[in-house]
């Protein structure tokens, strides 16, 4: 054991040799359940990618009545949000307490205007008669098929937002901790792990966006 | 407990060659467990600890060895493959000329129905050494119509037509099993085919009250429902001929192009706007939930049965049917 | 050999040496513990109570099919029997059984650290684990569920009149559990080797357990998911795979075989693990072709997720897809064939000893051989046409989820058994054991090939009576299979506190486990974790041909 580890002997489990090791198992860790997570979502990709190669008219048709400014305004939200978090790993490998808390809170509120957002959306969607079983109304060919696309928009948007809400959660969490002075002399892994799962939320919400939104647009 | 069988009796053209490749498959299984077990019994007896084997020089790789126990099993597996997909192939692609009966599984009966019109709950009568194709589908959830004597197995799916069929070999009674676990009496939705003389089929076919055949159900149907009122030449709405059409590829609106088969014709039912021919609009009304299946595989045989006329509007108007 | 034999003398003297299993007691301290030898002891408890569960609804299913008629229960009884037996056997006992109990226990002294990667995510699983099976145990005392293990859509969704839901939702809570054990044992596995432990210097056990934890991670969540997207459709009646909502009921089939086909991998690859230990262990040789059959692990885990159509030959997927599926199918069984071939030929000049794990291992290779061979038989098109949904695939799937599985589980139980407790079980009533259960085994399964090739359809509760023969002869085998079950339930439970004390290792195995005293110490080793200098299995079974192991 080298002098460093002797700062961070207290940060270091017991069965891990060293902090390097600790760090790489933990990174490790994330990028698996990360894998997870994607063949999570996956079941929901396949069901939307089956039904809209089977009812390809009906889901253009559905997709049209999908606010694109929202949504197009929430991929803008959670792009910058995931920038923020990127500098807010950065911060806490320099040790910068006040940087690290500040942009912590920064991309929690961003997640909090995305959900904002993303309410008021879905709001307009009830008022607009777009939530199946709950005074669903069709105007258009195929009423069916149309509340299948948006059962699957709500169950993978639904499914996204559990996703936020929780990372929200979690951001707070360590925007307390950060405050506390938690992360300094080089204990940022937690702070590393927590935006791997950011960036994650972030990307699903990009593949989300074009396939929902985009798909009938013109 | 009738006697002691190890096989089902063998009663179709399919069960022979599906039978063939069964006895390959337990000779190649005998086989093996002799290359496997014989060695493990000798090693076992030969290497027991304490003997006075040669242990020597233990080998413990060889790439020629594992390439040799790799490349072999892979060439007779693509083998059976192949031989497995030829018969299955076969026995998926009915021929052109089979007797038409249309199945309707439903918890827990088989509702079956001749062409000819003669109707059938859990029995088929079919004569022998003549091609049977069975057209099937479900008014709830998945069964599957099994006929082990015949060697024939195909789940029944709501929402979509399934096939099988099958050349009966020898007359007798033989098991119709539901195998797809489908409720509470799935064991009892079993029946019986009983596979007849021609001529015996011929005079139990024509036994019982007359009865319309389907295609001809499906044409009155088509009247009383209002089909025709549109899809005739004299209507005053525009919506597609349907004289000629069965089996042909057709423009959709979208720009692909549809053969007009079962699927077709029931999502056009069911979901008219789904795949609108090109050049008409989508006014057409859903017929879901107003027609049953047997309803729905009666207009279908229908306009099977005009598929060979000439569209009207190709020929002199009025001179359709 | 030498600090082996030290370390005997000390544990049989007056001073009781502490270890993992005294260090802290109570029931506080195993609910809270977080090393990962008592959470492999919890998990062990909580299987067996769901072993026991699920046998019971065996052992009565078995009952009502020695007559044609259904007599003995109900047929709505009877569907609900066979969906507690599928539910908890496969979900409940056989996935855990091997990954969360010997491996929990085992992987992290065999590649030398002192716990897994995350202990807390560890004991977590448990509980998760714990929750999901008291759901299930909820549903089925509520008044059980009559859907069949597999769910199908649309009779999940719209017809079955039970409590699908909460036993669905039972399996999505546990599959949390086996996704956490899969990113752990990752973890572990890819940064906690001792040093030296180079990728080929693990054990094979390893080696299997890694490509588990791979289909672990990567195959549950697509469960999860379809579990859950059937359950909002049951509540709302979404339509996804609803045929009278525009929906397609294949699509389940599809989604939840993509992962039901890997995780019969899941079920069989960690028993080969164990099996290659036991192998090695006691014919007293270095494994023969080590890198083909760590290889083949992984082959499996690729290819096992390829292959999920061939459930589907006669379900109206296309013709062609079905071949696809078919040819794949027989790949598969490539790398199965290749480790059994390699078992075989490391028996040669050996040195074997029929110890009670070595019984097993034999059983093990003789029940996958015709296990996997009649797997053959329903990749192949057209015979599948004709024994899909028969019990030709019951007998095939329990020759290799029993015949393969379980006894390879017992096998490992038996083996690691003196490291888990410190004590032996007594080797005769092992060996009678053993052979039970592999008589009793064939017995019950075998006459179920022949049923399955003369028709008879799995899920019947009444059956026609030219039948009756084979399912009488399945039945007496059960009966025997039951005592072969029973009788290591009772020796073990005897050999905790009558048992010889083992020694740390009783078997002169090679494995770093062995190099521990046992019961092992609460880190494991008990000051420096070992260094690791040569590749495993380093027997020589010239030197130990007149060799005598501790218990024989």
């Amino acid at each position: 054991m080298n002098t460093t580890t002797t700062i961070e002997a207290g940060l270091v489990h017991q069965q891990f040799d060293d902090i390097g090791q600790q760090r790489e198992a933990a990174k490790l860790g994330m990028w698996i359940f990360l894998a997870t997570e994607v063949l999570f979502f996956g079941g929901l990709f396949l069901s939307y990618t089956v039904y809209r190669f089977v009812y390809g008219h009906a889901f253009v048709e559905a997709s049209r009545k999908l606010d694109v400014v929202i949504g197009g305004t929430n991929t803008a939200v959670l792009l910058i949000s995931s920038l923020l978090m990127a500098f807010a790993v950065r911060a806490s490998k320099l040790d910068q307490r006040r940087m690290l808390t500040g942009l912590l809170l920064g991309t929690a509120f961003l997640g909090c205007v995305f959900m904002l957002l993303k309410g008021v959306e879905y709001h307009k969607d009830y008022v607009d008669h777009l939530v199946p079983r709950m005074g669903f109304k069709w105007e258009g060919a195929d009423p069916g098929n149309a509340e299948l696309f948006y059962w699957i928009y709500f169950a993978m948007t639904g499914l996204h937002a559990i996703h936020v809400t929780v990372g929200i959660g979690i951001l707070l969490v360590l925007a307390l901790l950060a405050w506390r002075n938690t992360f300094s002399n080089g204990n940022h892994n937690t702070i590393e792990i927590a935006g791997l799962y950011w960036h994650f939320v972030d990307i699903v919400w990009c593949f989300l966006f074009p396939l929902l939104y985009l798909v009938g647009h013109r | 407990m009738d006697q002691f069988r190890l096989f089902p009796p063998e009663a179709s053209t399919s069960a022979q060659q599906i039978d063939w490749i069964y006895f390959a498959l337990v000779a190649l299984t005998v086989l093996i467990c002799v290359i496997v077990f014989v060695p493990i019994i000798f090693f076992s007896i030969k290497y027991r600890r304490g003997s006075k084997a040669d242990r020597s020089n233990p080998r413990v790789e060889s790439v020629f060895i594992e390439s040799g126990w790799t490349i072999v099993p892979l060439l007779i597996f693509i083998g059976l493959f192949s031989w497995g997909a030829v018969v299955y192939f076969h026995v998926e692609n009915p021929p052109r000329d089979a007797l038409q009966v249309q199945v309707i599984g439903k918890q827990w009966m088989w509702r079956l129905q001749h062409a000819e019109g003669k109707q059938e709950i859990n029995e088929l009568h079919v004569p022998v050494d003549r091609p049977v194709e069975l057209t099937m589908t479900s008014q709830d959830v998945i069964h599957s119509f099994f006929v082990p004597a015949f060697r024939l197995h195909q789940d029944v799916v709501p929402g979509k037509y399934t096939h099988e069929w099958f050349r009966a070999t020898r007359p007798g009674e033989y098991h119709i099993f539901c195998s797809q676990y489908c409720g509470t009496q799935h064991s009892a939705m079993i029946g019986r085919v009983v596979v007849m003389e021609p001529l015996d089929y011929e005079r139990w076919l024509n036994t019982g009250r007359p009865m319309e055949s389907i295609a001809l159900a499906g044409e009155r149907l088509f009247r009383e429902r209002g089909c025709s009122g549109c899809h005739s030449v004299n209507s005053k709405f525009h919506a597609p001929l349907l004289e000629g059409t069965w089996g042909k590829p057709v423009p959709l609106e979208s720009g692909e192009m549809v053969t007009v088969d079962e699927r077709y014709v029931r999502d056009s039912i069911l979901l008219p706007g789904k795949e609108i021919s090109k050049g008409y609009q989508n006014i057409m009304p859903s017929f879901a939930g107003t027609l049953s299946e047997e309803e729905i595989m009666q207009l279908i045989a229908y306009i099977k049965s005009i598929g060979n006329q000439t569209s009207p509007s190709e020929s002199a108007p009025n001179a359709s049917r | 050999m030498k600090t082996a034999i030290e370390i005997d003398i000390q544990t049989e003297g007056e001073m009781p040496r502490e270890h993992y299993l005294n260090v802290k007691t109570g029931v506080k301290a195993w609910l809270l513990t977080m090393d990962h030898k008592r959470i492999g002891i919890l998990y062990l408890w909580t299987i067996l109570v769901f072993f026991l569960i699920a046998s019971v609804a065996a052992a009565m299913m078995r009952i009502e099919l020695l007559t044609p008629q259904g007599d003995f229960v109900t047929n709505e009884t009877y569907n609900k029997l066979f969906t507690i037996h599928g539910v908890l056997m496969v979900w409940f006992f056989l996935i855990p059984s091997i990954p969360t109990v010997l491996g929990n226990f085992a992987i992290p002294m065999m590649i030398g650290a002192r716990d897994v990667a995350f202990p807390k995510l560890n004991l977590l699983s448990w509980y998760i684990f714990v929750a999901g099976g008291a759901l299930t145990l909820w549903a089925i005392i509520h008044g059980g569920v009559d859907t069949g293990w597999t769910f199908y859509t649309p009779y999940s969704t719209t017809y079955a009149n039970s409590h699908v839901i909460t036993m669905a939702a039972g399996v999505f809570v546990a599959g949390f559990s086996s996704i956490i054990t899969g990113m752990n044992f990752m973890a572990t596995i890819h940064k906690m080797r001792a040093a030296g432990l180079t990728w080929f210097r693990l054990p094979l056990f390893i080696w299997s357990m890694y490509a588990t934890s791979v289909i672990l991670v990567l195959a549950t969540p697509v469960l999860a998911i379809t579990l859950a997207v059937m359950c909002v459709e049951r509540i709302w009646g979404v339509g996804i795979f609803d045929p009278k909502l525009g929906g397609d009921p294949i699509l389940f089939q599809h989604m939840f075989w993509f992962y039901s086909h890997p995780a019969v991998y899941i079920m069989i690859l960690p028993g080969m693990g164990v099996v290659s230990e036991l192998i090695t262990c006691f014919s007293r040789k270095q494994i023969f072709g080590y890198g083909f059959v760590a290889a083949a692990s992984m082959a499996i885990a690729v290819l096992g997720f390829l292959v999920w159509g061939h459930h589907m030959f006669v379900s109206s997927q296309s013709v062609y897809a079905g071949m696809v599926f078919s040819i794949l199918s027989f790949l598969v069984a490539i790398p199965s064939a290749i480790k059994v071939f390699n078992w075989t030929a490391t028996l040669h000049k050996g040195s074997i000893h029929f110890a009670t794990p070595m019984l097993y291992a034999l059983g093990f290779i003789g029940l996958f051989t015709i296990g996997g061979m009649t797997g053959l038989f329903l990749a192949t098109l057209a015979v599948d046409v004709h024994v899909h949904d028969s019990y030709f695939v019951i007998a095939h799937f329990h020759y290799i989820m029993v015949g393969g599985m379980v006894m390879a589980f017992m096998g490992g139980l038996h083996y690691w058994w003196p490291k888990i407790t410190g004590r032996l079980y007594p080797e005769m009533a092992g060996k009678l054991a053993a052979l039970t259960t592999f008589l009793g085994f064939n017995l019950t399964f075998f006459p179920q090939f022949i049923l399955g090739y003369l028709g008879m359809p799995r899920r019947y509760h009444a059956y026609p009576p030219e039948f009756q023969m084979f399912n009488v002869l399945s039945t007496a085998g059960a009966s025997i299979l039951g005592i072969g079950y029973l009788l290591p339930l009772i020796y073990f439970l005897w050999s905790l506190k009558f048992g010889r004390v083992a020694g740390p290792n009783p078997w002169r195995a090679t494995g770093l486990e062995w190099q521990t005293p046992s019961p092992p110490p609460k880190h494991n080793f008990e000051d420096k974790t070992p260094i690791v200098t040569e590749k495993p299995y380093s027997y020589s079974a010239k030197e130990d041909a007149d060799l005598n192991l501790a218990s024989i």
